[in-house]
């Protein structure tokens, strides 16, 4: 460890960012993609329409539905369309066989103008992203821990990054193109730096949603080690009247939702419970959207009774700290985001995406430097590199492999969404096989000009997969069906791009590696 | 870095490694402690108090981890945990003792 505040805090951002850099980078990577979640879903699954219906004519598409297929069930449950969730999903549960049991579920799509069951194809859709970000395909609780903890490198690798680069605003206005490492360093800099109050609120944030389980020490002193009681109070439980016995009619569900809207000042409702429906103590849970507000708020939802309209309870307004932690909450998902302020989440989530992935080319680049003219490099060094070709250019072959799967699998095939996942497992383990067998210039080139081929011919694979082409997607006004496909075909021409730098800096490499190794680079970032 | 620290004796990896154990364990023991004691003494309703107290714990272990790499000697970084640590265990139990947890 060097002497100096500042030289030993380059030296802690250095290593944290290392060896938590690939993890960071795939979850930096597919929570971006989260934030199209539903966008995504939809181009997975295209069968299910787009059509922008008012919640009350859903809700009532809905009502009919389950009161004649599922009029003996304990419970119903109504998912309603939005505008990125066009599919309108009802579930119900049989009534038990005995008593405490749990009823079984069963989950159908409705077309939310005609009321006819919707039949889209097995898919993991854009919830694979959204669960791999947090969760990174582990059992509970292991990979809710394992993000947390790089969440926590992440926060220590920002804040020690932005004490070791103290002259953050000047050289942020200096970028020196086609210099070799310096121009990485510039790059990660000006990323790290253009959207670093983004950074540290998605950084912070992640911590914050999962401090209940990460940090309960204070729940356990607070409440002598009863953790339900704390979740209890914060998540009070709305208490729903006993089933009867008596049978009444359900009263039509739709004017509910106006008076929930009077009840939040305009907010919408997401979903709906209905219990005991058919009873004279049925009642309604309406759940609040997220979407209409920053501050998050688990469960805040009007009760009413099923047969009366009788309003039967609110649950209370957040107190200050809460509503903290849940704008915390609310400000990292981003559901109340609208198209544009989506967009900048997106592009911000890439910068960070960028961040992480010059960090990690930096590190390498500067030590390759010293072994430029021996033929071999050290063990490793020859590891990160791997790792970072797997790690970078591989996972985005990954991602691409997994939009393939969803169009090229069979329809019909059993455990299909499961298919889906393993596509992207398997070609991004062989990226890893191919980084080891090609030479480190080579595996990027590779690597990259593949992603460029995979991306930029989603659009063509959709055409000939689907009746849904840009061509249709376009002339109907469905938006999310044709940003994907464009987004797709931009990003196949960015890897185009890269590939091609890529493949004219490995010609000249000798040369340049030979004559840039007088440069002694500051001492930044080590 | 590498041609440099294949000559660093086993002593410097020794220290680094001792930081690396006090800035994550002894960091997150001190977080820790923090939430406990800020949410035994903040004037709120209890939930509230372990929110505030769990939201700023992690301020806590960052303050921590940047102290271990930042002082001059491992020893002094886990002085600099052990101290707060316990002065923080106090300050709980205090609060425990007088029953306003």
């Amino acid at each position: 460890m060097k002497e100096g505040f500042r030289q030993a805090m380059a030296w802690l951002h250095t290593w944290a960012g290392l060896t938590f850099g690939w993890l960071l980078f795939a979850i930096f990577l597919t929570g971006t993609l989260a934030y199209f979640k539903d966008e995504t879903s939809h181009w997975m699954q295209p069968e299910i329409p787009a059509r922008s219906v008012s919640s009350e004519a859903s809700l009532n598409v809905a009502q009919n539905y389950l009161e004649q297929h599922a009029a003996g069930a304990s419970r119903w449950l109504i998912e309603l369309p939005d505008d990125r969730e066009p599919g309108l999903s009802v579930r119900w549960q049989q009534t038990p066989a005995k008593r405490g049991e749990r009823g079984q579920f069963t989950e159908k799509h409705l077309d939310p103008q005609t009321g006819a069951e919707v039949q889209g194809r097995e898919t993991s859709g854009g919830e694979f992203f959204y669960r791999f970000h947090f969760q990174l395909q582990m059992p509970y609780p292991w990979g809710r821990w394992l993000s947390t903890i790089a969440a926590m490198v992440m926060f220590v690798a920002l804040i020690s990054g932005i004490i070791t680069h103290k002259k953050i605003f000047k050289d942020f206005f200096t970028f020196r193109p086609r210099k070799g490492q310096r121009s990485w360093l510039d790059g990660h800099n000006a990323v790290a730096v253009l959207v670093l109050p983004f950074h540290l609120m998605i950084t912070y944030s992640s911590l914050v949603i999962f401090m209940s389980m990460v940090m309960p020490a204070s729940i356990l002193a607070s409440y002598r080690g009863d953790v339900r009681g704390f979740f209890d109070e914060v998540f009070p439980a709305s208490t729903t009247p006993e089933l009867s016995g008596q049978p009444a009619a359900l009263a039509p569900l739709a004017p509910l939702l106006e008076k929930a809207r009077e009840q939040w000042g305009g907010g919408r409702t997401g979903r709906l419970t209905v219990n005991n429906p058919g009873d004279t103590n049925a009642s309604v849970v309406l759940v609040r959207d997220g979407a209409d507000r920053v501050v998050h708020d688990f469960g805040s939802a009007v009760t009413f009774n099923g047969v009366t309209g009788q309003l039967l309870g609110t649950t209370p307004e957040p107190s200050l700290p809460r509503a903290i932690a849940g704008s915390f909450y609310g400000l990292h998902m981003g559901h109340f985001a609208g198209p544009v302020l989506r967009w900048l989440y997106f592009v911000f989530g890439l910068a960070g995406t960028a961040m992480i992935g010059t960090g990690l080319v930096i590190w390498l680049g500067k030590r390759q430097l010293k072994h430029a003219k021996s033929a071999a490099m050290p063990f490793e060094l020859r590891l990160v590199e791997v790792l970072n070709i797997a790690g970078m250019s591989g996972l985005m072959v990954a991602v691409a492999a997994f939009f393939w799967a969803n169009r090229l699998l069979p329809l019909g095939l059993a455990g299909r969404a499961a298919w889906e996942v393993n596509a992207f497992f398997i070609v991004w383990g062989l990226s890893v096989l191919h980084a080891v067998v090609r030479r480190g210039r080579r595996a990027w080139v590779e690597q990259l000009a593949l992603a460029a081929l995979l991306f930029g011919a989603v659009p063509l694979l959709n055409a000939l997969t689907t009746p849904y082409h840009l061509g249709a997607s376009l002339a109907q006004g469905d938006w999310a069906m044709a940003g994907f496909d464009l987004t797709c075909l931009a990003t196949g021409v960015f890897f185009t791009w890269a590939a091609w730098k890529m493949q004219r800096a490995a010609q000249p490499e000798r040369v340049i590696r030979v004559r840039a190794q007088p440069i002694t680079l500051e001492q930044e970032a080590h | 870095m590498k041609g440099k620290t294949r000559s660093l004796p086993v002593s410097y990896r020794l220290a680094v490694a001792s930081r690396v154990l006090a800035a994550v364990l002894g960091g997150y023991i001190v977080a820790a402690l923090a939430s406990v004691s800020l949410s035994s003494w903040v004037p709120m309703a209890r939930a509230d108090a372990v929110v505030t107290g769990m939201m700023a714990s992690f301020l806590a272990y960052l303050g921590a981890v940047i102290w271990c790499f930042a002082c001059r000697t491992a020893g002094r970084a886990w002085l600099g945990l052990i101290v707060p640590g316990l002065m923080l265990a106090a300050v709980s139990g205090l609060a425990y003792w007088v029953g306003r947890s």
